[in-house]
């Protein structure tokens, strides 16, 4: 049974370094809970017994963005909070992934306000918008489901030649 | 951990932090304090509460909350919508408890346009407000205990709180944020399938919610980490404006229910569990025994619950049933009077609170006789619980932080409104 | 209702320049007084053993859009003992738009009085730590007060660069 029972004699098989490399690396999304407002706590749930991220091998919520691949964006992003979402992306090693949750994050939804950024898109890529508000768990793993197929695609020429970030440097005394 | 730049903090806010007074003294003070920034991103802190401690070693000298990385707007969006349209929007207040926020606000408008709504309709308002009590305390008791360190709890109490979600389903079509509520009664009647599904979810509560509790209760280190942490005498509580679960834990026998009876909580017989201690560990026994009420009263809902109507019968101040509207010609009238210029309650102004899980949560409302309300205050209970803050924390460890705001229970969307 | 007569009576005896009217409505009763002797009415009806409203449940503000006492500050106390809520009602005109704390009453009105200058511009005489409770600090308008547009100024809150 299982992966061994397929191999051949010697335990051998051929393959490229991008594919082995993007599969494993969709299996284990870990993600950066960027919990916000109410999305928050559908987020929660889907970690719960009953829809169980796990089974998605994305179980392992880190709350440190340097150990992370996957940013969910969950909840309304105000003008005061932007700064600090974009400050925590800039944090997360490359390459990382961003699901926008929610209406509010995706658009400003029901909140056309003077103090809610009408969509994170401004200052942040995007590589998810999720309907609903909130989404339900359901969605929210159709979502890693999507961003999985995503990361599948990706081959070593995509990260070649990319320029730089051009950071601030936190010059340390 | 990194350093503080100039320009990531206010000048204003860490002359604040600077000259907070403090009467904390350390034994082998350290030379140099230090400040630290916790949040807005932090997993403890329930959502996006900012706190800038001032430290000497691992002690707290001083604390300032920052608020306002979730404020949205709500009083301003009040002011240019009509009451009806705010209904989803309360929703979004305390994000735990949706249903309670829905019957606290129809509540309100029905003080103002002077309405009531019939008795069944009351009764089912009496028992989702009841049900969204727990379902807010079991995410409130599942979330400290994953502070200090026991993440079963938390799994298991999520695993309640689902059954509840479940039973929203059936009974309005949305999991979360429910909008079941209508200004002069509730949307649909309840189906016999959710009254099926609520008491069976209350048949086995009290076995779960004691599952849950023997797992931490008699455990030392859970019962180390809370208890004496961030105490507050009886004087205290009152003075920084406590309520709700967190007032009845200093020993304060203060319940809205009670003291100013809405609906028909004056006819059902449950107990307010209050404790004197007023640490964290009082705050989290206060709210599972709190949860036990509810289900008696539940209990006592699903017992006397009466037939008849739930929707109120007044054309000028509550929308028709829709099935009516697609068939008669005067209801199509009155709801497209209601939908476009509003209810129109006479001018005046009212305060209307009612006893949501975390606290009074009031509506201050001023008319102005026409569709929008003038003005629309939202009294939050998390932003005047959160006040207290600095002078919990004082002089205990940055690790009881996470337990005091835990056991605090805060929920940014009402609190940053 | 003899509690509210009491009131009234007892404002109307000891403030007899700073009491102005008292109206009931919907079963809520109300007071206006002027604002000069706000912190003198409030410690009275805390201390007062008849009345004891010790707990301050709310600070809040309406702005009318009018000329005159454009700005209304609004108290609601409650007291423990007759589970009693009453409402206080102050005029702030625009000229003069500062009104005394009453945080020195009530330790909640702090952070109360705090979101009101945050969102109306009020300002607080004597308050401890007078600073923006949501917006940031370099925010320069009032969002609450009617002439502010819904979707607020362009260009007044800064996004980070993408």
């Amino acid at each position: 049974m299982g992966l061994e029972a397929q191999l051949k004699s010697d335990g051998f098989i051929t393959s490229t370094i991008d594919a082995v490399i993007a599969w494993s690396r969709k299996n284990s999304v870990w993600p950066m809970p960027m919990g916000i407002s109410c999305c928050a706590i559908e987020m929660m749930a889907v970690a719960d017994p009953k829809y169980d991220i796990a089974r998605f091998g994305s179980e392992v919520m880190r709350f440190t963005p340097r150990q992370c691949d996957l940013m969910i964006v969950a909840g309304t992003v105000t003008y005061k909070m932007s700064h600090v979402v974009r400050k925590i992306y800039d944090q997360m090693p490359d390459p990382k992934w961003v699901i926008a949750m929610g209406a509010c994050t995706s658009t400003g939804g029901i909140y056309r306000t003077y103090s809610v950024v009408q969509g994170i898109d401004q200052f942040l890529p995007v590589d998810i918008y999720l309907a609903g508000c909130p989404p339900r768990p359901d969605n929210l793993l159709h979502a890693l489901i999507q961003i999985q197929k995503k990361i599948g695609k990706t081959k070593a020429r995509d990260f070649q030649n990319k320029p730089l970030p051009e950071l601030p440097v936190i010059q340390n005394n | 951990m990194e350093i503080l730049k100039e320009k990531d903090v206010n000048t204003k806010i860490l002359q604040a932090l600077m000259d907070a007074e403090s009467d904390v003294s350390v034994d082998d003070a350290l030379e140099n304090e230090m400040i630290l920034n916790m949040g807005p991103q932090h997993p403890a802190t329930h959502g996006v509460l900012r706190l800038l401690l001032r430290l000497d070693g691992e002690t707290i000298v001083a604390c300032v909350p920052e608020l306002g990385y979730l404020h949205r707007g709500y009083e301003k969006l009040a002011e240019n919508m009509t009451y009806y349209e705010f209904i989803p929007h309360t929703d979004r207040l305390d994000y735990l408890a949706p249903m309670s926020n829905n019957v606290a606000w129809v509540l309100a408008v029905e003080k103002l346009a002077g309405i009531e709504a019939p008795k069944r309709a009351q009764y089912i308002r009496m028992m989702v407000a009841e049900l969204s009590r727990i379902a807010s305390h079991l995410v409130a008791m599942g979330a400290l205990s994953m502070d200090v360190g026991a993440l079963t709890v938390f799994l298991w109490t999520l695993r309640e709180r689902e059954k509840i979600l479940d039973i929203w389903d059936v009974l309005c079509g949305a999991r979360f944020t429910n909008s079941y509520t209508r200004i002069g009664g509730v949307a649909n009647d309840i189906q016999p399938e959710a009254l099926a599904m609520i008491k069976d979810f209350i048949g086995q509560f009290e076995g779960s919610i004691d599952e849950c509790e023997r797992l931490v209760n008699s455990n030392k280190i859970f019962i180390e980490r809370l208890d004496g942490i961030g105490v507050a005498t009886k004087e205290q509580a009152i003075d920084f404006g406590f309520t709700g679960p967190n007032l009845r834990a200093c020993g304060v026998e203060f319940d809205l229910r009670r003291a100013t009876p809405y609906m028909f909580y004056n006819e059902m017989d449950f107990n307010i569990p209050v404790y004197t201690e007023g640490d964290s560990l009082a705050r989290y026994f206060v709210r599972a025994d709190e949860m036990r009420e509810s289900s008696k009263i539940i209990k006592q809902i699903l017992d006397k619950i009466p037939h008849g109507e739930i929707l109120l019968n007044q054309p000028k101040k509550v929308l028709p049933k829709k099935t009516d509207v697609y068939s008669k010609m005067e209801e199509l009238i009155n709801d497209f009077m209601i939908v476009n210029f509003g209810i129109n309650p006479p001018k005046g102004d009212i305060y209307s609170a009612i006893e949501n899980p975390k606290g009074e949560l009031g509506f201050y409302l001023v008319s102005e006789g026409e569709g929008i309300p003038w003005r629309c205050k939202i009294r939050s209970p998390s932003f005047v619980n959160l006040q207290s803050l600095p002078h919990l924390v004082k002089g205990h460890m940055i690790s009881d932080v996470v337990a005091i705001i835990g056991s605090l229970d805060p929920i940014m969307g009402e609190a940053d409104k | 209702m003899e509690l509210q007569e009491l009131i009234i009576q007892k404002l109307q005896k000891n403030f007899p320049d700073s009491f102005i009217s008292s109206n009931v409505y919907m079963g809520d009763l109300s007071v206006k007084v002027d604002k000069k002797e706000i912190v003198k009415i409030c410690t009275l009806l805390k201390e007062d053993s008849e009345l004891l409203f010790i707990l301050c449940e709310d600070v809040t503000a309406i702005d009318w859009s009018k000329r005159n006492n454009r700005f209304t500050v609004v108290y609601h106390i409650f007291s423990f003992k007759h589970n009693f809520r009453l409402r206080i009602k102050a005029d702030v005109d625009e000229s003069d738009c500062a009104i005394d704390t009453v945080s020195s009453v009530w330790k909640t009105a702090n952070w109360e009085e705090r979101e009101v200058y945050d969102m109306f511009g009020i300002s607080f005489n004597n308050h401890p730590d007078l600073r923006r409770m949501y917006m940031p600090e370099d925010f320069e308008h009032y969002p609450l007060r009617k002439d502010f547009p819904l979707m607020g100024i362009p260009g007044s809150l800064s996004l980070p660069k993408k």
